[in-house]
C-alpha cells in the first residue's frame, strides 16, 4: 500500500538515526505481516505498539532520571556561601545543545508517528467479509440492529472469526462505545454516523461500557458482547429471526432483547 | 492594615496576595470535592451518597475549580502579580486599577463557582460542558458559563497589564535576554490567553444561548454540529494548559536556579526554544483531546505529528532544568525539593503522554484512568508542586517571615508519597479498561482492590497539603522574621526589604553591565 510504503521508509530513516537503540522488535513483525495477507487485528497491533512506546518512554525516563538524580547528589552544597560551579558554554555548544536534542527528539517523534500511522490504517480500513451492525446509543442502553432487521439491546451477540462493524449515531447526549478487550472506542452522536471494527476472534464474552459522560447514569451505562462459535450464533440468529419475524407479522414493535434490566427502552 | 486598605488595594503585591488568598480557598473546597470522590468510590456500590447527581456535581467543581479558580489564578495570579514588578525593576505594573479590577472579578468568579453548592440545581456538566448534556440538563448551565466568562475576562485584562508592564516598564539595563524565566514563561503564557480565552468565551456563550434562547449552534435536528463545541472548547483548552505549564515551569526554574545557585543552562535555548516552541505549536494540537469524538481520519494523523512535536520544546525546557543541576551547589530546603519533586513527576506525567499522542494507541486508553492519571501527574502534581515551591520560595519575601523546615520537608513527603499511590495505580487499571467519571464501578470488580489504594493515597495526600497550608499560615503569623535575601540569589526581587514597601524600591534599582538574574558571586 502506497501510505505503508511512505511511512514505512519515515521508519527506517528515524530508526536509522537511532542506531536501532530504541524499539528495536517492531520492523521483524512488519515483514512477516504483510506476507501473510489476513486480518490486521487491531487489538493484537494495539497490544505490540503500546508496549513498545512504553518500552521507549522507559529507557528515556530512566536516562533523565538517573542524570539528574546523578547531578543532585554529586552537587550537595558543602560550604554555606558556594555558589555553582557550571562551565559557561560557548556559543558552538550552546547551539548544539538545541539542534542535537531537537534532531533526536523528532526521531523519536516520526517513528512514533510512523507506527501509529500503520496501525491507524488498520483501526479504520475495514474488512471487506464482515457483519455490519447499527447502533443507536441512548441514556441509557445500546440499541443494535442487525442486516435482517433483528435489534437487541445492550446485548451484541456476534459470530468468532468475523470482523465486526458498528456504525454508530446516538438519540440524545455524547455516548462512546468502549470495548477494553478489544482495546477500540469512539464516540456516537446525534447529527451524524461513526464506525468502529474489531474482530473477535475467540467464543467468549466482553464487557462494553460508556467512556463519554453522558448524564447522571453514565457510570452504570454498560453491555455485554457474546462471541460465539459460527454454528451457535446461526442457531441464535434464527430463533431471533422467528421472533422478528412472529413480532413484525402482528405489527407490533419489534423484539427487543433486554441483556440487562436496569435500562428502560426507548423508542426511536 | 485594616480590611478597606487590602480590598482597593492598587499595589501590585497585595492585588497578588489576595490572588493568593482566593486561589488557595478554591483549591481547598476543590481538594475536599476530590477526597469526597475517593470515599465514594472506596467500595462497589453507593457508599457515602446514594444519588449519583452529587457526585457529578462534586466532579464538575472539582474540575472546574482546580483549574480556573486554583492554577490559573495562583499562576497568573499571585506569582505574575507578585514577582514580575519586582523581577524587573518596576515600581508597580503598568495599569494599577485595572489590576485591582481583576482581582475582584476573580472573586466573583469564584464566589460564584463556589454557589454551586448553594442552588438547587448545581452545574453537573463537568468542566468540559459538553452538548447536547449541557443543553438538555436540569443543572444550571447559565452558572458554568457566567463563571468561565468572568474568570476569562479578568484573565484578558491581566494579560494586556502584564505585557504591557513588560514591554514598558523594565528598569534601566534590564534588556530581554536578562529576563527571569518566569517572567518569559507568564509573557507566553499571557499571550496564549488573549489569542485563545475569546474562543471559550464564544463556546460557553453558545451552550447558554442553545440552553435558555432557543438558539441551535449545537443541535443536529436544527441544522446545528455537537462537534463544533468541542472543537472550540478545546481550541481554547488545551492551550491552557500550557497557559498552565509554562507560568509553573517558570517557578520551577526560578527556584532551582536559587536554591542550587547555578545560572539557568543554556539560557537562550530554555527561552526561544523551549517557551517559544510551545507558543508557536500550542494552538495547532487540540485535536488530541478529540482523536475518538469522530473528527475527519486526517485530521487526527495531522495532529498526531504536532501532539508529538510537542516533545521537542517540553524536551529542551527539561535539559535546561537538569542541566542547571550540574556541578551546582544545592541546599534541600522545602521550596527546593518539591521543585526537584516537578523535575521527576513531570517526567513521568510528560512521557506518559506520548502514547496519547497517538490516535490509533489513544482508542483503547482515551476517556480512561489513564489519561486522569497522566494529566494530574502533569497539572494536579507537577503544577501543584511547583505552586507550592513557588509559594516557599518567595514567602520570605512576601511576608518577611519564615516557614518551618521541618514540617515543610514533612508535608513534601506526605504529598510526593500520596500522589504516587494515587496516580501510578490509576493509569495501571485505566491501562486495563477503567473509564473516568463513574460514580460507580459496578461491571469491573476488578479495580475494587486498586480503588481502595487511591482512596487510601488520596487521604495522605491531602494530609501533606493541609501540613502545607498550616505551615504557610502559622509561618506568616509567628515565623521567625526572615532576612532580606536568605537564598543568596540575584534576581532584583532579592534586593528590596521584606516585605518590599509600596512602590518596591525607595529609588529606582539600576543594574551594572555584568549583573544577570542567574550569576552567583562566589563569596
Amino acid at each position: 500500500m502506497h501510505k505503508e510504503q511512505v511511512t514505512g521508509a519515515i521508519r527506517w530513516a528515524s530508526a536509522a538515526v537511532l542506531g536501532g537503540m530504541l524499539a528495536a522488535p517492531s520492523w521483524a513483525a512488519d515483514t512477516s505481516q504483510a506476507a501473510l495477507q489476513k486480518i490486521n487485528d487491531p487489538a493484537r497491533g494495539w497490544d505490540h505498539l503500546w508496549r513498545e512506546v512504553i518500552v521507549d518512554i522507559t529507557i528515556i525516563g530512566i536516562l533523565f532520571a538517573l542524570v539528574t538524580a546523578y547531578f543532585v547528589i554529586r552537587s550537595r552544597r558543602t560550604a554555606e556561601n558556594q555558589v555553582g560551579a557550571s562551565p559557561t558554554l560557548s556559543p558552538a555548544a550552546a547551539v548544539a545543545w538545541v539542534v542535537i536534542p531537537i534532531f533526536i527528539f523528532l526521531s523519536i517523534d516520526l517513528y512514533t508517528a510512523a507506527n501509529g500511522w500503520v496501525l491507524w490504517n488498520h483501526y479504520r480500513d475495514v474488512p471487506a467479509d464482515r457483519l455490519e451492525v447499527k447502533l443507536e446509543s441512548g441514556m441509557y442502553s445500546w440499541d443494535y440492529t442487525y442486516p435482517n432487521g433483528v435489534r437487541t439491546q445492550n446485548q451484541l451477540v456476534v459470530p468468532a472469526g468475523k470482523p465486526v462493524m458498528l456504525r454508530m449515531t446516538s438519540r440524545d447526549t455524547l455516548h462512546s462505545h468502549y470495548i477494553p478487550d478489544f482495546r477500540v472506542k469512539e464516540d456516537s452522536m446525534p447529527g451524524r454516523v461513526t464506525y468502529l471494527w474489531f474482530y473477535p476472534e475467540k467464543p467468549g464474552e466482553h464487557v462494553v461500557t460508556c467512556a463519554e459522560y453522558c448524564g447522571v447514569m453514565h457510570g452504570y451505562m454498560a453491555g455485554r458482547i457474546i462471541v460465539k462459535s459460527a454454528d451457535e450464533y446461526a442457531a441464535w440468529m434464527k430463533q431471533e429471526e422467528i421472533q422478528f419475524a412472529a413480532a413484525s407479522a402482528t405489527d407490533a414493535p419489534a423484539s427487543v432483547k433486554t441483556g440487562q434490566p436496569a435500562a428502560k427502552p426507548k423508542k426511536t | 492594615m485594616n480590611l478597606k486598605e487590602w480590598i482597593f488595594t492598587t499595589d501590585h503585591k497585595r492585588v497578588g496576595i489576595l490572588y493568593l488568598i482566593g486561589s488557595l480557598a478554591a483549591f481547598a473546597v476543590a481538594g475536599i470535592m476530590a477526597l469526597l470522590m475517593r470515599a465514594e468510590l472506596s467500595a462497589i456500590g453507593p457508599t457515602i451518597t446514594a444519588n449519583p447527581t452529587n457526585y457529578n456535581v462534586w466532579l464538575y467543581t472539582h474540575g472546574a475549580v482546580m483549574i480556573l479558580g486554583f492554577q490559573i489564578p495562583a499562576l497568573t495570579g499571585f506569582f505574575a502579580n507578585f514577582c514580575i514588578p519586582l523581577m524587573i525593576g518596576a515600581k508597580d505594573v503598568a495599569f494599577p486599577r485595572v489590576n485591582a479590577l481583576s482581582v475582584w472579578l476573580f472573586y466573583v468568579g469564584v464566589i460564584l463557582a463556589l454557589a454551586t453548592f448553594f442552588i438547587p440545581d448545581p452545574p453537573d456538566i463537568m468542566w468540559t460542558g459538553y452538548p447536547p448534556y449541557s443543553t438538555i440538563t436540569t443543572g444550571n448551565t447559565a452558572m458554568y458559563s457566567f463563571t468561565v466568562l468572568i474568570l476569562g475576562f479578568a484573565s484578558i485584562i491581566g494579560g494586556v497589564n502584564f505585557l504591557t508592564t513588560v514591554a514598558y516598564m523594565r528598569a534601566p539595563g534590564i534588556t530581554l535576554n536578562k529576563l527571569n524565566i518566569f517572567v518569559w514563561c507568564t509573557l507566553g503564557a499571557f499571550v496564549l490567553q488573549l489569542i485563545f480565552v475569546p474562543v471559550l468565551g464564544t463556546a460557553v456563550t453558545l451552550i447558554s444561548m442553545d440552553k435558555y434562547l432557543g438558539t441551535n449552534f449545537f443541535d443536529p435536528a436544527k441544522g446545528g454540529d455537537v462537534l463544533t463545541y468541542q472543537n472550540l472548547f478545546w481550541f481554547y483548552s488545551h492551550p491552557a494548559v500550557y497557559v498552565i505549564f509554562l507560568p509553573f515551569i517558570g517557578v520551577v526554574f526560578e527556584v532551582i536556579s536559587s536554591h542550587a545557585r547555578s545560572a539557568v543552562f543554556n539560557y537562550k535555548m530554555v527561552v526561544y526554544g523551549g517557551i517559544g516552541g510551545i507558543v508557536l505549536l500550542a494552538g495547532e494540537v487540540w485535536v488530541h483531546h478529540l482523536y475518538v469524538s469522530g473528527m475527519a481520519d486526517w485530521l487526527r494523523i495531522g495532529q498526531m505529528v504536532t501532539t508529538l512535536m510537542i516533545s521537542i520544546p517540553v524536551g529542551l525546557m527539561m535539559i535546561g532544568l537538569v542541566g542547571t543541576l550540574y556541578k551546582s551547589s544545592i541546599a534541600f530546603t522545602t521550596p527546593m525539593m518539591y521543585a526537584l519533586g516537578v523535575v521527576f513527576l513531570f517526567l513521568i506525567g510528560g512521557l506518559t503522554g506520548i502514547p496519547l499522542a497517538v490516535p490509533s494507541l489513544t482508542l483503547a486508553v482515551s476517556d480512561t484512568y489513564y489519561v486522569v492519571g497522566h494529566f494530574h501527574y502533569v497539572m494536579a502534581v507537577a503544577g501543584t508542586f511547583a505552586i507550592f515551591a513557588g509559594i516557599y520560595h518567595w514567602f520570605p519575601k512576601f511576608t518577611g517571615r519564615m516557614y518551618n523546615e521541618f514540617w515543610g520537608k514533612l508535608g513534601f513527603w506526605l504529598t510526593f508519597l500520596g500522589s504516587n499511590i494515587v496516580f501510578w495505580i490509576m493509569m495501571d487499571i485505566g491501562v486495563q479498561g477503567m473509564p473516568r467519571r463513574y460514580y460507580d464501578y459496578a461491571h469491573f470488580p476488578q479495580f475494587e482492590h486498586a480503588h481502595q489504594w487511591m482512596t487510601a493515597g488520596a487521604v495522605i495526600l491531602g494530609l501533606g497539603f493541609a501540613i502545607a497550608v498550616l505551615n504557610w499560615i502559622i509561618g506568616a503569623v509567628k515565623g521567625p522574621l526572615a532576612e532580606d535575601n536568605p537564598w543568596g540569589s540575584p534576581s532584583l526581587e532579592w534586593t528590596t526589604v521584606s516585605p518590599p514597601p509600596h512602590g518596591n524600591w525607595p529609588s529606582p534599582p539600576s543594574v551594572s553591565e555584568d549583573w544577570h538574574p542567574y550569576a552567583y558571586k562566589k563569596g
